[in-house]
C-alpha cells in the first residue's frame, strides 16, 4: 500500500468573482521512501494541493470531494484536533515556499526548532534542545550557531534551518514547496544535495513542488505534470523526461537548456495559464496547444495509462504526440 | 589587459568591431564606521564589489557575465552605464571614454545604452499603463514632444517583443500582465530608443522556466537580426550557454575566466568555473550529478581572502594560492584564466 494516496481530490476557493477551481480531481500516490515531483507553472494549483494535504487551507478554501489517505487512514474526515496531534508535523511536514522569510526574525533559530518540537511532542525542553542541535548538525549547520538570529544566517543556511525544522518530529513525508527557488545556482545545488542525503539516511518520502523540471529530474523518482488544477501527465521521471506525451509536458521538457548535451533550441510554451474561475471548456490546455482541434475544445480528455509503468496522460492527441515529432517548433 | 593603464594606451589598442571596452574598472562602497572606530583612524573599510575588471564586447555580441550573488556582477553592469560612478578605470563606448564625458553628453549617449532590470514586478510604476511606461524614455530623451506622437514607436517596440496586436496591450496596466509579458514590456522599454547596447541584468531569473525561453530567444533574435550588443548578467551558466557568444566568470569582484562560450562550457580552466558547471541542474533524470558540489558561500567582500580569492573553497588549493594573487592570462583562442594551476 502506498504511504500517501490522493484520489479525485477537489479543492475550490470561494471568491467574490466565483469559485477558483485550484485543485480539480487530482489523483496520485507516493510510495514509502519515494519522491514525487509536481511540476507546473505559477498558478496551476500545485501549492494549493500541498496545503490541502496538510489541511492548512485559508477560510475560503473548501474541499469539495475526494480522499487523502495515509497508510489507509482517511485524513480528511479526522477532526482538526486529531489531525494536529497525530499527523501534522509528526507524520507530514512541509518546507514552505520562500523559506528565506519563513523564520521569525526576532527569535533565535535554534529556539524556533525547539518550539516546533515542543508543540507537537511531549518531551522535556532539554531533550528538545538536544534534538534541535542534532538536526542543525544533520543539515550541515554547526550547532554552535544554535543561538544565532536569522539575520546572521546566509540564504542557504536559512533554507537548511527550515529543512531542519521540517524534520523536527521525524516525519514520514515531507512536502517541499519550491525549496530552492530564489537561491543561487551553487546554493541550490548544495541544498538539493542536502535534501537527497537526508532522504537516503532517513528513508523519507517526499513531495517536491517546483516549476523547474530540472530540479525534479535531479531528485525525484516520479513526476506529475500539473496544468490549470489538473494532472495532465504522470509517470516515472525517466519516462516522462525521455518520452513526454502531453503537449504541455513536451514544452516544459524542452524549455530548459541542457548544459550537458549539445546546444539545441530552447522552446517556450506561448501564452499563459487560464483564469481558474472559468477555465476553458474541454481540454484546459487547448487555447495554448498547437494540436488542438474541435474535440479538444469540447470534450475533456480522461487520463489513460499508456505503455505500463503507470505512465498516464490526459490528451486526445496521444497518437500524434507518441510519434516523437517536435510540436513546439517556432 | 591588466597592463593597460592610461586612456591613451587603451584607446590606441582599439579595433573596429569592439563596441564596449572596460579597463581596470573598480567600484568600492565605503562602509560607515562608528565614532570610536573613525577616531582610531586607519583605512575606511569598503565593500570591494568590482575590483579591477577588464573586458571587451564586440558589435552584435552577447557577452555573458556569470557568478554567484554577491560577486559584484550587478554593480558592474550598472557601473558600465554610469548608473553607479566607479572609483577608477575606464569605460570606452564606441571609442569614447564615458567617465570623461560631461553629463549632458552622457545623457545624449544614454539613448544608445539601455538596461533591463531583474524583477519585472518591481521595475515598473504600477500607476502607469504600458504606453506611458514604454514612451517615458522617448519623452526623457526629447524624441517626441507630446504624448501621441509616440504611439507608432511604442507599437513598433511592442511588435519587436512579439506582443501583437499592440492595440491589445498598449493601454493595459502592469497588474493585468503575466510575469513573462511584463518582462517583455521591460525589454520593449529598453528597445524603444533603438539602442546599440543593452545591459540585461538577470532578465529571466524571476520568471517561470516555461517562459524563460521566450525572453532568451528574443534577446538572441535582437542580437543576430538587429545587431544589438548585450551584456547578459546571470548566475545560471545553462541560459548563458544558450545565448552568449562569449562568457566571463566573476568571483568576488574579479574576472577569473573569460572565453568563447563552448570553450568555457566544454573546457573550463578555472576550478570555480568547473564548480559553477557542476552546480547547473541537468534536466535529465539519467544524469544525476549533485555529487561534487563546491561547499561554502561567497565570502564577505569587505575582507576578501588573501592571494587567490577562491582559495578557502578551492579543491586544488596549494600554498602559493594563499600568498599570491594570480593574474588573468590569455591562453590560446582568447581564452583567459586567473589561476596558478590552470
Amino acid at each position: 500500500m502506498a504511504l500517501l494516496e490522493v484520489k479525485d481530490l477537489k479543492m475550490y476557493y470561494r471568491t467574490l468573482r466565483g469559485q477558483v477551481k485550484a485543485v480539480d480531481c487530482v489523483s496520485f500516490e507516493i510510495e514509502k521512501g519515494k519522491a514525487l515531483g509536481i511540476a507546473g507553472e505559477s498558478g496551476c494549483g500545485k501549492s494549493s494541493m500541498a496545503i490541502t494535504v496538510l489541511r492548512l487551507l485559508p477560510s475560503n478554501g473548501h474541499i469539495l470531494g475526494g480522499e487523502v489517505r495515509m497508510d489507509g487512514l482517511d485524513l480528511l474526515s479526522m477532526s482538526e484536533e486529531a489531525f494536529r496531534k497525530a499527523i501534522r508535523w509528526s507524520r507530514i511536514s512541509m518546507i514552505f515556499q520562500g523559506a528565506m522569510n519563513a523564520l521569525n526574525p526576532v527569535h533565535r533559530v535554534g529556539n524556533q526548532i525547539v518550539e516546533a518540537i515542543l508543540t507537537h511532542e511531549d518531551v522535556s525542553r532539554q531533550e528538545a534542545v538536544e534534538r534541535a542541535r542534532r538536526l542543525l548538525d544533520m543539515v550541515g549547520i554547526s550547532p554552535r550557531r544554535f543561538n544565532d538570529y536569522p539575520h546572521e544566517f546566509s540564504g542557504g543556511m536559512k533554507q537548511r534551518a527550515i529543512i531542519a525544522m521540517a524534520l523536527a518530529c521525524n516525519p514520514d513525508l515531507v512536502i517541499a514547496d519550491e525549496p530552492t527557488t530564489a537561491l543561487d545556482v551553487m546554493v541550490q545545488a548544495q541544498v538539493l544535495r542536502a535534501i537527497q542525503d537526508l532522504r537516503e539516511k532517513l528513508a523519507l518520502s517526499m513531495m517536491l513542488i517546483t516549476h523547474d523540471l530540472s530540479v525534479i529530474a535531479q531528485t525525484c523518482d516520479d513526476v506529475a505534470i500539473m496544468y490549470a488544477g489538473k494532472i495532465v501527465e504522470y509517470g516515472t521521471a525517466t519516462e516522462v523526461y525521455k518520452k513526454p506525451l502531453h503537449p504541455y509536458s513536451m514544452g516544459l521538457v524542452s524549455a530548459f537548456p541542457n548544459i550537458a548535451a549539445e546546444k539545441s533550441p530552447v522552446r517556450s510554451v506561448p501564452g499563459f495559464p487560464p483564469n481558474l474561475v472559468s477555465p476553458p471548456e474541454g481540454c484546459r490546455f487547448h487555447p495554448r496547444c498547437p494540436l488542438a482541434d474541435d474535440k479538444c475544445k469540447t470534450e475533456e480528455p480522461a487520463s489513460v495509462e499508456v505503455g505500463g509503468n503507470h505512465h498516464s496522460v490526459a490528451c486526445h492527441k496521444v497518437d500524434v504526440t507518441a510519434g516523437g515529432i517536435d510540436i513546439w517548433v517556432q | 589587459m591588466g597592463a593597460v593603464a592610461t586612456s591613451e594606451q587603451a584607446a590606441g589598442a582599439w579595433t573596429g568591431d569592439v563596441v564596449l571596452r572596460v579597463v581596470d574598472l573598480v567600484k568600492h562602497f565605503p562602509i560607515r564606521r562608528g565614532l570610536i572606530q573613525s577616531l582610531r583612524g586607519g583605512p575606511v573599510p569598503a565593500v570591494r564589489a568590482v575590483d579591477g575588471i577588464s573586458f571587451d564586447v564586440r558589435k552584435g555580441e552577447i557577452f555573458g557575465v556569470v557568478g554567484e550573488s554577491g560577486c559584484g556582477k550587478t554593480t558592474m553592469g550598472r557601473t558600465i552605464l554610469r548608473l553607479i560612478e566607479p572609483q577608477s578605470g575606464h569605460i570606452f563606448f564606441e571609442g569614447r571614454d564615458l567617465l570623461a564625458l560631461p553629463s549632458n553628453e552622457m545623457k545624449r549617449l544614454r539613448r544608445k545604452m539601455q538596461i533591463v532590470f531583474q524583477d519585472p514586478y518591481e521595475s515598473m510604476n504600477p500607476r502607469l499603463n504600458v504606453y506611458r511606461i514604454i514612451s517615458e524614455p522617448l519623452r526623457i530623451q526629447g524624441v517626441v514632444k507630446d504624448g501621441h506622437e509616440a504611439v507608432d514607436l511604442v507599437s513598433q517596440a511592442l511588435v519587436d517583443v512579439e506582443m501583437t496586436p499592440p492595440e491589445e496591450y498598449i493601454y493595459r496596466y502592469p497588474h493585468e500582465l503575466s510575469g513573462g509579458q511584463r518582462q517583455r514590456i521591460a525589454v520593449a522599454r529598453a528597445l524603444v530608443l533603438n539602442p546599440d547596447f543593452i545591459v540585461a541584468d538577470e532578465p529571466v531569473s524571476m520568471l517561470d522556466v516555461s517562459i524563460r525561453g521566450e525572453i532568451l530567444n528574443l534577446m538572441l533574435r535582437l542580437a543576430k537580426e538587429k545587431g544589438v550588443t548585450f551584456v547578459y548578467i546571470t548566475h545560471d551558466l545553462a541560459t548563458a550557454r544558450h545565448i552568449c557568444d562569449r562568457i566571463g566568470v566573476m568571483y568576488l569582484g574579479k574576472m577569473v575566466e573569460e572565453g568563447n562560450t563552448e570553450d568555457i562550457v566544454k573546457f573550463p580552466l578555472h576550478p570555480y568555473t568547473r564548480a559553477l558547471l557542476n552546480a547547473v541542474l541537468i534536466p535529465d533524470p539519467s544524469k544525476r550529478g549533485l555529487q561534487s558540489v563546491m561547499a561554502g558561500e561567497v565570502p564577505n567582500p569587505v575582507n576578501p581572502p588573501s592571494g587567490c580569492r577562491l582559495h578557502p573553497r578551492c579543491p586544488v588549493m596549494k600554498g602559493i594560492c594563499r600568498e599570491k594573487e594570480p593574474e588573468i592570462i590569455e591562453r590560446e583562442g582568447g581564452h583567459k584564466v586567473a589561476c596558478h594551476f590552470a
